[in-house]
């Protein structure tokens, strides 16, 4: 399969990777949302974790991803777009433009469908671990559960 | 994309043809083009005269007698001849009606015998897939647990293309004389690398292929047991009547005379080609797993080829694993650069967790593979490893002791 250069740039050099301690830790923060999508057996994990300040504003974000090469590009293009915006506004990315970006052909679509619900699932995990306004109820849909 | 040299790991996919038999080949493109169905001049001589050389040098690679070689397009089409051919000649009933007969094999088959076994079951045929063990090596005990009264064929592989497992063989094929059932295996990735004597096995028909054993593409050939018993097959193309009437078509003389040089040099130097081998996937094996946690061979780890090699990674995905390894080529244990993301069946009919069927290499080494090839390969996945983990969730988890299968996924 070919991968366009900035699949390949955005693999050998993701943006952005990490997280913001265990999940324990994680988990104990109110400023901090995760977003886990997918699932090992479909071969794609996408892990997003955001800090969001007080005001509202996507400060930091790092993954992780165990997934395809347009995955992994997938999940480091999305923390490289929602720095620095608002909640709304990284809720108003869609997953055509990171096709469109990344130049995915379409095998690759759900990679970026993956990203974008990443970017919802941390956000919805955020407004309810911070109780922000118009935080929906507990959404355990996105989100891997530990049993 | 930059052009660097990649390292040839895909042995078990097909070879380089050997120098000596491009050599070989050479004339009967050109001077000695003649069809060898020409009886009554020089052209048509002269290549029936290296046919009949070829065949002679098959039927030694595998202990047969020349006349039990048929020469087929390769091992698709014999194992496509020898399970339909056979099935349709043995069939317990008419064209139309079921119960014809069973036929066994195992889920672990390559796609050429599972597919034609398919086909039959939708003629009037039950068949029975024998799902094979954690180690992959299917033993006569599974075979026989899996005869019915009615079962007139058995198909089993002599060593698995993606694990290279070596299947008990010889001890199915006495099982299954002893029952007088025709036993067919598909011996692509065994003969001209192993020893074979189909006699003493007690083999009725064997596929094999020249492409695997650094012989030229699109030809092959299938070994059908001549006395004790005379095995008969139905043709699956009919014609001009050529090699003994069971595969019509002016023979590929060409690839024929390569295909036989490629089985005289196979068995003059299988003792060299296995001590060069062995090593170097020994020690591709042992590095990586002192360097690598959770790293995984695939397949029983002696009951297995020279050249094969089936490794697991942990918690890295296989796809993005081969772009890391792209300077290698090399097979992953999931074909998913199809639409559908599926891991490998092999690896599945194993028991083996999609995860690790998923992040699975296949490197499979030849006659001209080097030690600096296997010192580059150890150092390119090892790096591709750890920068996959290094991004990994799934890594992060196992780190903080967390155990994956215990996870409740919401998968899409």
């Amino acid at each position: 399969m070919a991968y366009s250069n900035k699949v390949i740039d955005h693999y050998e050099q993701p943006r952005n990777v990490g997280s913001f301690g265990t999940s324990k830790e994680v988990a104990a923060r109110k400023d901090i949302g995760v977003g886990i999508v997918g699932a090992p057996e479909c071969g794609d994990v996408m892990q997003l974790q955001i800090r969001v300040s007080d005001a509202g504003v996507i400060e930091d974000a790092k993954f992780k991803c165990f997934g395809c090469g347009s995955a992994i590009a997938s999940s480091s293009l999305a923390t490289e777009w929602i720095k620095g915006k608002k909640v709304d506004e990284a809720l108003a990315i869609r997953n055509t433009q990171i096709v469109e970006e990344l130049s995915l052909p379409p095998v690759k679509i759900h990679c970026s469908v993956l990203a974008e619900d990443s970017i919802r699932s941390a956000i919805e995990d955020w407004k309810r671990k911070s109780g922000a306004a118009g935080a929906p109820a507990a959404t355990p849909s996105a989100t891997a559960s530990v049993h | 994309m930059q052009l660097t040299r990649q390292i040839y790991l895909d042995n078990a996919a097909t070879t380089p043809c050997d120098p000596r038999v491009v050599e070989a080949m050479l004339p009967y493109f050109t001077e000695k083009f003649g069809n060898a169905g020409s009886r009554n001049h020089r052209f048509g001589w002269d290549a029936e005269d290296a046919i009949e050389l070829a065949r002679e040098q098959a039927a030694q690679v595998i202990g047969a007698n020349a006349k039990e070689v048929i020469f087929t397009s390769g091992s698709t089409e014999s194992n496509n001849l020898a399970i339909k051919g056979a099935a349709e000649m043995y069939a317990r009933a008419p064209k139309g009606q079921t119960g014809r007969g069973h036929i066994v094999t195992v889920a672990h088959e390559h796609k050429a015998v599972l597919d034609p076994v398919r086909r039959l079951m939708r003629e009037g045929f039950d068949a029975t897939f024998i799902t094979p063990p954690p180690d992959g090596v299917i033993t006569v005990d599974h075979v026989r647990e899996a005869l019915r009264p009615n079962t007139i064929l058995v198909s089993v592989m002599w060593a698995n293309n993606e694990l290279g497992t070596i299947n008990e063989v010889p001890q199915i094929g006495r099982l299954c004389h002893e029952r007088e059932i025709i036993f067919h295996t598909d011996a692509t990735q065994w003969v001209g690398k192993m020893p074979t004597a189909v006699e003493t096995d007690c083999i009725d028909l064997l596929s094999w292929s020249g492409h695997k054993i650094y012989g030229p593409k699109g030809v092959g050939a299938l070994y059908v047991r001549r006395r004790k018993p005379r095995v008969r097959l139905e043709s699956l193309v009919d014609g001009g009547g050529q090699e003994r009437g069971m595969r019509s078509g002016t023979q590929n003389v060409t690839g024929i005379v390569g295909f036989g040089k490629a089985c005289e040099i196979g068995l003059a130097e299988m003792e060299k080609d296995r001590a060069h081998l062995q090593p170097l996937r020994d020690r591709l094996e042992r590095e990586l797993c002192a360097r690598l946690e959770v790293c995984q061979v695939n397949g029983h780890l002696t009951k297995r080829l020279p050249n094969i090699s089936n490794i697991s990674f942990g918690f890295v995905e296989g796809e993005s694993l081969m772009m890391g390894v792209r300077d290698i080529a090399c097979s992953s244990g999931s074909a998913c650069t199809s639409a559908s993301l599926e891991p490998s069946y092999v690896l599945k009919s194993l028991g083996i967790g999609d995860d690790l069927a998923h992040s699975s290499l296949r490197l499979s080494f030849g006659r001209w593979t080097t030690s600096a090839d296997v010192e580059a390969a150890i150092g390119l996945i090892e790096r591709a490893v750890n920068h996959l983990r290094s991004m990994s969730p799934l890594f992060d988890l196992h780190k903080e002791g967390i155990d994956l299968s215990k996870i409740v996924w919401q998968s899409h």
